[in-house]
């Protein structure tokens, strides 16, 4: 049923949904798989995974552009069902712009309201506050053409905007800017969603951009939604394999489930660490390679867990060293902040790496 | 910073909805896309009708007719379907002019080709200002009218006409060359040449040109490079430009009649002939249904062989 | 030639060089000098047309007194004019079903699409021939048609052509458009007539003007098929310049020819511009 936070319904619910796509040959190729997502009104939510993992597909599903096979999609509370995209009180800013090049600016931007048949006067006041939103008043009277890449992209999520959607979907839009650009272009959407209070959903490849932007990150592979959590969340303690190697560095130690609070590592050495799998199955532990702490031989703590090895290579970055330890049964990567050379480790040493088992994570697949 | 709320609140869309809004299933969704191809073909439609009046239909009485009886007084009726009129296509005179259409045409394309390569490949080697100058200047008769530049052969052709002048002045004996295979030849060339050199500039220019660098490094001469990079990189032009120019010529009309006068009939000319004056629909149509699955076959052979769409 | 390549390297040394020049530029003069023959010969002063006797406009003030040609000119425009508006509108149609829909039967009709463009003009006047001929009276109870021997028959055989050329060029417009131009006008509330009519037909309007200048060309060209169908209502200028030529070559048939490929160049001309105008406007960044 439907969950209310704050007296709101929540602003988007994917329930079971699916989409095929076949061709005459009878390929068939399953891009969703079964999602069920419920987005809270008013957030700023990122779908996020690599090129084929089905989010760009789930997010024009809620704009209607494409059908679902299967499933119900609901947009504060109101079931979408198979109606089109200019009935469904959502907008979308697309990766390409698409800008309507015989259009200005003005013109581009004020194209929804006139479909919807606002009058004249009042259409005028909401695109030069959309226009002023996005920074873009003085050039309301040029045509895309005469843009640059970051211009047309404030211009289509001004397109969008000014609208007043009860959701904002965005595929990809900072993908063709430089660096730069793109860095900033964050802050300003981040900004930007603050102000106006809209629900974005917001697709991206790119782990660090739905790090910093989103309120919760929905990570999607091969059609399946593996885990929806907050960016620390997901960060501090994934779910699944996949989540945890897709964003940031780790390191995966294999073990076993002893109990509901033990696990066995490959080794024989056993590890209090919670999770809800049953007793037997094979996981691993994750431990992100900051959490790791590097001493020499025989001196680290005994509140924390340890394991032994070699040092194989030191990578020197500036603001931190990277260490890749051998150890007999595998490679461990440890992330220290940078120490002066008398106080680092070098290639040969032997040494022990400890972390705090808190800062470990159970995943499977 | 204080939210700005945008002046006035504008109206969300209409809130009732005109496509169904349930749940979906893949019942619906096959609904949903039958829903749009059926929108397509109707949009389609009245071209596919009037197509079908205006273009199959008189193909099929042109086919209808071949197999026809002709009455004595020369008229076509459709009853008593036979092959005679296609056994009329081993006459001999009827096999003279069909292999004088197809050398001619074949004549007409090597010709052009000739004449074009060169062309083609000294356009795509000029300055992009300079290139597009030319290709306009072998447009703008390309687009002219075909039977007008036909025509200003004939003039030239004339019995005092300046190329027969000219011919005389130069002393190649008898400059009147009007009326005779190679004047229709001439005007073919003049007619479709431009047909060979768009085509092969196309695919000269699409060439990539460190290719042949490369082969210069590797020790080739001009001659080589070119014969073993460039010419096998443009065939897809040559076929293309070839098919351009071979089809139109095989049954060319205008060009023999202005220019051939009656004595050196084509297959274009011998089609009109049967259904004006020796008023034989039969024969007419079944010698156009020859010369059309000629063209068939030769756009067939275009497409197959890697052509890319016209 | 891929950019930036130094014209020295493609270009041959040494007397080839020289050759290829030389064979370009007589290539030009062949495509011209006819052209050029015609036009100073509609001047001269003499019915021969082979030596040039002194400066005259007497055969353009032929040409534009000329009774007949003035009517065919007539002719000709209204088949022009009528043929050209409906083969754009059924183009256009048949372009978007091809390209933005996808139905049964689309690959077949693809095909007979390509039809009008490959045959050849001699069997497309034999099909009109025998299709009017036998058909005639099958339209009789539409008031008004009279395809017996009315510039009907015209119209409907140009058409018969046009629609292809209309649609190919409409359809390669059409498949350089970013299609999710029409997905963002649905997203912004547009019905399908809404984003046919605000954001494809603009885009795509250089092509149709362009289809359409070349089908008032090819109309205004055909020889072979308006002769065939022959009207009672008149013949069209391309029919009865035909007729002239073949009884000779008269001045007046020079003048009449020269007019006729300044209006054809003019077209080709302006259709240029019109393309490279628009070119450099919608181009995408």
């Amino acid at each position: 049923m439907n969950e209310t936070t704050n007296g709101m319904r929540p602003a988007v619910e994917l329930a079971g949904v699916v989409k095929r796509f076949g061709d005459r040959s009878g390929t068939e190729v399953t891009a969703v798989d079964h999602v069920d997502l419920t987005i809270t009104d008013g957030e700023f939510f990122s779908l996020l995974g690599p090129s084929g993992c089905g989010k760009t597909t789930t997010l024009r599903m809620v704009a209607g552009l494409e059908l679902p096979t299967a499933g119900s999609i609901r947009i504060h509370g109101e079931e979408m069902g198979l109606r089109p995209p200019n009935k469904r009180p959502v907008n979308t800013v697309f990766q390409s712009y698409a800008l309507f090049p015989h259009m200005t600016v003005a013109a581009n931007v004020g194209f929804g309201l006139e479909m919807r048949k606002v009058p004249q006067s009042e259409r005028r006041e909401l695109v030069d506050w959309a226009i002023e939103l996005v920074e873009m008043g003085s050039m309301a009277h040029r045509k895309p053409t005469q843009l640059s890449g970051g211009q047309q992209q404030r211009v289509a999520l001004a397109r969008a905007l000014v609208n007043r959607p009860e959701v904002l979907l965005l595929d990809e839009p900072l993908g063709a800017l430089d660096l730069k650009l793109r860095h900033q272009m964050q802050h300003e959407l981040k900004n930007l969603q603050r102000e106006v209070g809209i629900t974005f959903v917001y697709v991206t490849h790119d782990q660090e951009e739905a790090v910093t932007m989103s309120d919760r990150i929905g990570v999607m592979h091969d059609g399946k939604l593996l885990q929806v959590d907050t960016p620390e969340a997901i960060y501090e303690r994934p779910t699944t394999r996949f989540v945890a190697d897709f964003i940031g560095q780790t390191n995966f130690l294999e073990a076993t489930v002893a109990g509901a609070d033990e696990v066995v590592l490959a080794n024989g050495d056993r590890l209090r660490l919670a999770s809800d799998h049953d007793a037997g199955s094979a996981v691993a532990v994750t431990v992100r390679p900051e959490r790791l702490t590097v001493h020499r031989r025989g001196e680290a703590p005994t509140d924390r867990h340890t394991v032994d090895g070699r040092v194989e290579t030191v990578t020197y970055l500036g603001n931190a060293v990277i260490y890749g330890i051998g150890v007999d049964w595998m490679h461990l990567e440890v992330r220290c902040p940078a120490t002066l050379a008398g106080d680092r480790r070098e290639v040969g040493d032997d040494i022990t790496v400890s972390f705090e088992p808190e800062h470990a994570a159970v995943v499977t697949g | 910073m204080p939210v700005e709320a945008p002046p006035g609140d504008a109206p969300v869309g209409e809130t009732e909805s005109e496509g169904a809004s349930e749940v979906a299933t893949p019942g619906l969704e096959r609904q949903a896309e039958r829903a749009k191809a059926r929108q397509g073909f109707l949009l389609g439609l009245p071209t596919i009708i009037y197509l079908f009046i205006f273009f199959i239909i008189p193909l099929g009485f042109v086919v209808a007719y071949s197999f026809a009886t002709r009455t004595r007084s020369g008229r076509t009726e459709l009853r008593d379907f036979n092959l005679d009129a296609y056994a009329r296509l081993g006459d001999d005179i009827i096999m003279t002019v069909a292999w004088r259409s197809l050398w001619m045409s074949v004549v007409t394309t090597i010709i052009c080709l000739i004449l074009a390569y060169p062309l083609a490949y000294f356009i795509s080697t000029r300055t992009p200002a300079v290139r597009n100058m030319m290709l306009v200047g072998v447009m703008i008769p390309f687009w002219s009218n075909f039977l007008i530049r036909t025509y200003a052969w004939r003039v030239l052709l004339d019995s005092d006409g300046l190329v027969t002048q000219a011919f005389e002045a130069i002393g190649l004996g008898d400059g009147r060359i009007l009326f005779t295979s190679n004047a229709v030849i001439l005007g073919l060339v003049y007619g479709y040449l431009p047909f060979m050199v768009l085509p092969l500039y196309a695919a000269i220019e699409r060439i990539d040109w460190s290719l042949v660098e490369g082969a210069r490094d590797l020790y080739a001469s001009g001659w080589a490079a070119f014969r073993r990079v460039v010419w096998p990189l443009s065939r897809p032009g040559v076929i293309a430009g070839s098919m351009l120019v071979f089809v139109p010529s095989f049954g060319a009309y205008v060009t023999p009649a202005i220019l051939g006068g009656n004595k050196e009939g084509l297959l274009g000319s011998y089609i009109v002939l049967q259904f004006l004056s020796a008023r034989n629909g039969p024969v007419g149509s079944a010698v156009s249904v020859v010369v059309l699955a000629v063209m068939l076959i030769s756009t067939l052979i275009y497409f197959r062989s890697g052509g890319k769409n016209l | 030639m891929s950019k930036g390549v130094a014209k020295s390297t493609a270009e041959p040394m040494g007397a080839s060089r020289w050759l290829l020049r030389g064979h370009s530029a007589a290539v030009f003069a062949f495509f011209y000098a006819p052209i050029i023959v015609l036009c100073v010969f509609s001047f001269n002063d003499s019915n021969a047309v082979g030596n040039w006797n002194g400066f005259t406009l007497d055969w353009y003030g032929d040409l534009f007194s000329n009774k007949n040609i003035k009517s065919s000119i007539w002719v000709s425009v209204k088949v022009c004019v009528f043929s050209t508006l409906i083969a754009v509108v059924l183009g256009t149609a048949a372009a978007l079903a091809l390209e933005r829909f996808r139905w049964w039967g689309q690959k077949a009709f693809d095909a007979v699409l390509y039809l009008p463009i490959i045959i050849p003009d001699v069997t497309m006047a034999v099909m009109m021939l025998v299709f009017f001929s036998e058909t005639a009276s099958w339209f009789n109870w539409i008031p008004g048609l009279n395809l017996q021997d009315g510039l009907e028959k015209l119209v409907f055989s140009h058409v018969a052509f046009n629609i292809s050329f209309v649609s190919v060029v409409v359809r390669a417009r059409l498949a350089n458009l970013d299609a999710s131009m029409e997905e963002a006008a649905s997203d912004l509330y547009a019905n399908r007539w809404q984003t046919f009519r605000r954001v494809t037909l603009p885009q795509i309007m250089p092509g149709v003007i362009g289809g359409a200048l070349m089908a008032v060309t090819i109309s205004l060209d055909d020889v072979v098929v308006s002769s065939f169908v022959s009207a009672v209502g008149g013949t069209p200028l391309s029919v009865y310049v035909f007729g002239m030529l073949r009884k000779g070559v008269t001045p007046l048939v020079n003048s009449v020819s020269v007019v006729m490929l300044a209006a054809s160049m003019a077209f080709v001309v302006a259709s240029l511009l019109i393309s490279r105008a628009s070119g450099s406007e919608s181009e995408e960044r």
